[in-house]
């Protein structure tokens, strides 16, 4: 996932609104290549929504029509509870609608557009039955640590915080909760989504949904409450001491502290002394550094250092001390996610390829294992896929039309890494429920 | 569950605690049917009520014990065991029915059963378990060794302190969720690491996900063919069941004239629990709430009967000096007409619950939830202090909140500042209103 892992493959891909600034003459060709691009991007949605199954007898075939996916058009205009019997009604409603963006719902238990028809008989058995496990993490929830960008920006210095979250819960879920089947990818303007596929996190309840998410929940602050990270108990839970020294520290003290300039001025160090809930130390420490005034480079370092050594070294008969260190790196350092997009079934999330609409930024899978090198900035606009798409790097139809393109490397990824070891294990999960129905049939038979 | 110890097949060891498996096959008489629900219904509005005011879990424990016996006891002896099983099938039909409802009883009746569990002698608990047939291994001294750290850890991080000699379940994640959502076992691969002292915790969850499963199965069968079978006989009971004893919901203001807007800035003052003058005031300064803050102030002021033009015209008035009216218009009346009804699907929303609304975790930039909760205790303080709360009552409100007593803590500022007292406790924003304009203006009251 390197620089170039640019590119624009979107379902939704404006074909209306962004032909109006594309050059006129060239519009009829453009229509034809964004159709194309369109159908080639929902068909690999579909398989990412839809590809739990395959033409296997234990299929449910009305599975996808049993999915909600909403539309967002270019008034704002929002419709809920679409659906779709097959890739290509949804490609024909696509074309129709020219949505700006695509959001993907849980699956339920009756297709959503007939839920009024069931909803009048009476019996209320219109609910969400199954649902990817979903994460959103949003680089706005940061704003009170990151000194680079304000609001929903988002640029070298302040990713490390998207590559914190990516590693510290994708570990979590792999090694915690063992899951395998994980999708990350960068939202197109201000954070990243992870989409867990597996069956069992399919069908997590609500209330298991919520308590993944409150384990992996750290993060206590709300505007009105200073303290952002509050750990309790003598000795720290192994999967958030797992965290602090596999990735936390290390992004504290080799970049963020740095990139963030935390200890060179003093509205931002006076923010981490806060933290510490000792007046004497605060204040020598305040003292100490406000009478430094020879600039120097080191800043970060040598206060860092002697914070800590403080701190730690003297005999802190009050444990809380101690850990004031490790909560001054929560702080700035945890993942801060969106519980309740996590908590529900029934919460909606861009669809991953689609075009962001406000960046035109493509929503692209990405490589937990290289999430550091990853660069948003540098993820292409729908308009610089165009281009390339024209320039003729493209051929139509083929499996890998899209590896003239900047976002050829993206997709190859989704394929090889994800999408590919994902249908296997649902073949392996349907071939082995099936061979077990009918073994259980015959044995009744013979019975 | 093949782990604890070698079972011995004590045919006599029976329980009182039923898991209610299958509905009765007893004759009923219908009195009894509804007399029995009636009682039942007290245990578990008692516990609902003991919940709220925020206990702790070994006075629940006793609360629990008490309404019980006052409750269910029968002058047949041999009668008791049925009228718990009756009752509780009663209520499963009274209670199926909507979401909301289901969602009440399912979290009564597992409080129930967690605390009437913990008083069963250890015999009773162990064929329980048995019945709910737990498949879980003891981990063997082998894989024991191979992650004893880390179950030290987690027993020092929740601060207990010995798990030399504590017997270890392998069990699926899942069917732990509260351990797992307070960080309490330890988790490898989607196994929880769950010690013998915590497995209470699994059978209650099994217990639970099965009355879920089996409330809605109820709920299909009432509507299918329950309903109209029982049209002459238990239908009217059922239903009257249900109406009759649940609390207030303030979907529509109904005890005082709906209020307008000139006097609303006087009220929030007056009478707006803290959560929702914390609301108010930010919309006021800074013009603008985030979503979470604009559904809890404006189900609460539709509540409390502010009309929906006005409302509108309340919003409008903030959010136009932030982003323009024209913005206004299009990105934001939609949720206010929504709220009321008007747009969309045309439900009504009700106004949050405390429960609700403490249970919310607003993150950067929110301002909902309860402060009694989320903020900090310094900025609590300094919010209490407008209200004019000081001295021992500010001790006391204090006190309550770091023992989590949210909405008791809510209470004793309500007290403090009517100098009056409050004995049902704030249960809802809306209620907090409503009886504060009871003891404010007992006059609007009449004229009404
Ligand atoms: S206890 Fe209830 S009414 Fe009081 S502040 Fe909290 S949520 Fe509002
Ligand atoms: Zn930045």
């Amino acid at each position: 996932m390197e620089k170039d892992l640019n590119g624009a493959v979107d379902m939704q891909i404006d074909e209306c609104g962004q032909n109006k600034h594309s050059r006129n003459q060239e519009d009829q060709d453009f229509s034809s290549n964004i159709l194309k691009c369109t159908m080639e991007s929902s068909s690999l949605m579909q398989t990412f929504v839809d590809g739990y199954h395959g033409k296997h007898p234990a299929q449910d075939q009305s599975y996808l029509s049993r999915r909600e996916f909403s539309f967002t058009l270019e008034n704002d205009i929002y419709l809920r509870f679409q659906s779709f019997k097959n890739a290509n009604e949804m490609e024909q409603s696509v074309k129709e609608k020219c949505p700006h963006k695509i959001d993907i719902g849980p699956v339920y238990s009756i297709d959503p557009v007939k839920r009024h028809a069931y909803a009048q008989s009476g019996s209320n058995g219109f609910a969400p039955v199954e649902r990817e496990l979903v994460f959103d993490i949003d680089i706005s929830e940061y704003n009170d640590v990151r000194y680079c960008c304000t609001g929903s920006d988002i640029c070298l210095d302040c990713w490390p915080l998207m590559a914190i979250a990516i590693k510290v819960i994708d570990a979590a879920l792999r090694d915690d909760f063992g899951f395998n089947h994980i999708l990350w990818v960068y939202s197109g303007r201000r954070g990243v989504h992870c989409w867990v596929c597996d069956s069992k996190a399919r069908r997590l309840s609500n209330e298991q949904r919520s308590s993944i998410a409150d384990y992996l929940h750290v993060y206590k602050g709300s505007e009105n409450s200073s303290k952002k990270a509050s750990l309790t108990g003598s000795v720290l839970h192994p999967f958030l001491v797992r965290s602090y020294t596999n990735v936390l520290i290390d992004y504290f003290e080799k970049k963020l502290m740095h990139s963030q300039k935390l200890f060179s001025y003093e509205e931002r160090y006076q923010k981490i002394l806060g933290v510490i809930p000792d007046e004497s130390i605060v204040t020598e420490l305040h003292d100490k550094w406000k009478a430094d005034r020879k600039s120097s480079s080191c800043f970060e370092e040598n206060r860092w250092n002697q914070l800590k050594s403080l701190l730690q070294s003297r005999k802190q008969k009050v444990q809380g001390l101690r850990r004031c260190v490790e909560e001054i790196v929560f702080t700035y350092t945890y993942p801060r996610i969106d519980m309740e997009v996590s908590k529900h079934m029934n919460h909606l999330l861009k669809a991953p390829f689609c075009v962001h609409p406000k960046t035109g930024r493509v929503c692209v899978p990405m490589d937990p294992q290289h999430c550091d090198s990853f660069d948003p900035t540098a993820v292409p606009t729908l308009s610089k896929l165009l281009e390339e798409l024209n320039t003729g790097g493209w051929k139509a139809d083929t499996e890998n039309g899209w590896s003239g393109t900047s976002l050829g490397e993206s997709i190859q990824f989704f394929r090889s890494s994800f999408l590919q070891p994902l249908l296997k294990t649902c073949r392996e999960e349907m071939e082995s429920s099936y061979n077990a129905k009918v073994q259980s049939n015959k044995n009744s038979l013979n019975w | 569950m093949e782990i604890i110890r070698s079972q011995k097949k004590n045919e006599t060891t029976s329980t009182n605690l039923s898991l209610y498996r299958s509905a009765p096959v007893l004759e009923v008489r219908l009195d009894d049917f509804e007399l029995y629900a009636i009682d039942r219904l007290r245990v578990l509005k008692g516990i609902s009520d003991g919940l709220s005011r925020g206990k702790k879990p070994d006075e629940m424990e006793k609360l629990v014990n008490e309404l019980w016996r006052s409750n269910m006891r029968h002058l047949d002896a041999s009668q008791i065991t049925n009228k718990d099983i009756i009752s509780h099938f009663v209520l499963r039909l009274v209670y199926c029915r909507t979401e909301e409802l289901r969602k009440w009883f399912l979290s009564m009746e597992t409080t129930l059963f967690r605390y009437r569990f913990r008083i069963e002698s250890p015999e009773s608990q162990r064929v329980l378990m048995a019945e709910f047939q737990l498949p879980y291994k003891a981990l063997s001294h082998v894989e024991y060794e191979g992650v004893k750290d880390k179950l030290v850890q987690v027993s020092r991080s929740i601060g207990q302190t010995s798990t030399v000699d504590t017997l270890f379940f392998k069990v699926p994640f899942q069917e732990v969720p509260e351990l797992v959502a307070n960080r309490r076992v330890f988790l490898l691969k989607g196994n929880a690491y769950v010690a013998m002292n915590q497995v209470a915790s699994i059978v209650v969850s099994h217990f639970r996900s099965n009355l879920s499963k089996a409330l809605v199965l109820t709920n299909r069968k009432w509507t299918s063919t329950i309903r109209e079978q029982e049209k002459g006989r238990l239908t009217p009971i059922v239903e009257a069941l249900s109406s009759s004893y649940l609390g207030p919901d303030y979907s529509q203001s109904r005890e005082i004239a709906d209020i307008s807007l000139k006097d609303i800035d006087q009220l929030a003052n007056s009478s707006f629990p803290l959560c929702m003058r914390h609301l108010f005031n930010r919309l006021r300064e800074d013009h603008h709430l985030k979503h979470g803050g604009r559904m809890q102030l404006g189900l609460f002021l539709k509540g409390v009967g502010l009309r929906l033009e006005d409302a509108l015209a309340f919003w409008r008035a903030e959010f136009s000096q932030k982003v323009g009216s024209e913005r206004f218009e299009k990105e934001y009346a939609y949720t206010v007409r929504h709220n009321y009804g008007k747009e969309g699907k045309r439900t009504d929303y009700t106004p949050y619950s405390c429960q609700k609304i403490i249970s919310f975790t607003p993150s950067v930039g929110d301002h909902h939830g309860c402060p009694y909760r989320h903020f900090s205790e310094d900025n609590l303080r300094a919010a209490l202090s407008t209200m004019g709360i000081g001295g021992r009552a500010m001790d006391d409100v204090m006190d309550k909140v770091r023992n989590h007593h949210y909405q008791l803590a809510c209470t004793l500022t309500f007290e403090a500042i009517h100098s009056s007292s409050c004995d049902t406790g704030i249960n809802h924003p809306n209620q907090y209103f409503s009886q504060s304009r009871k003891l404010l203006s007992p006059k609007d009251q009449l004229s009404t």
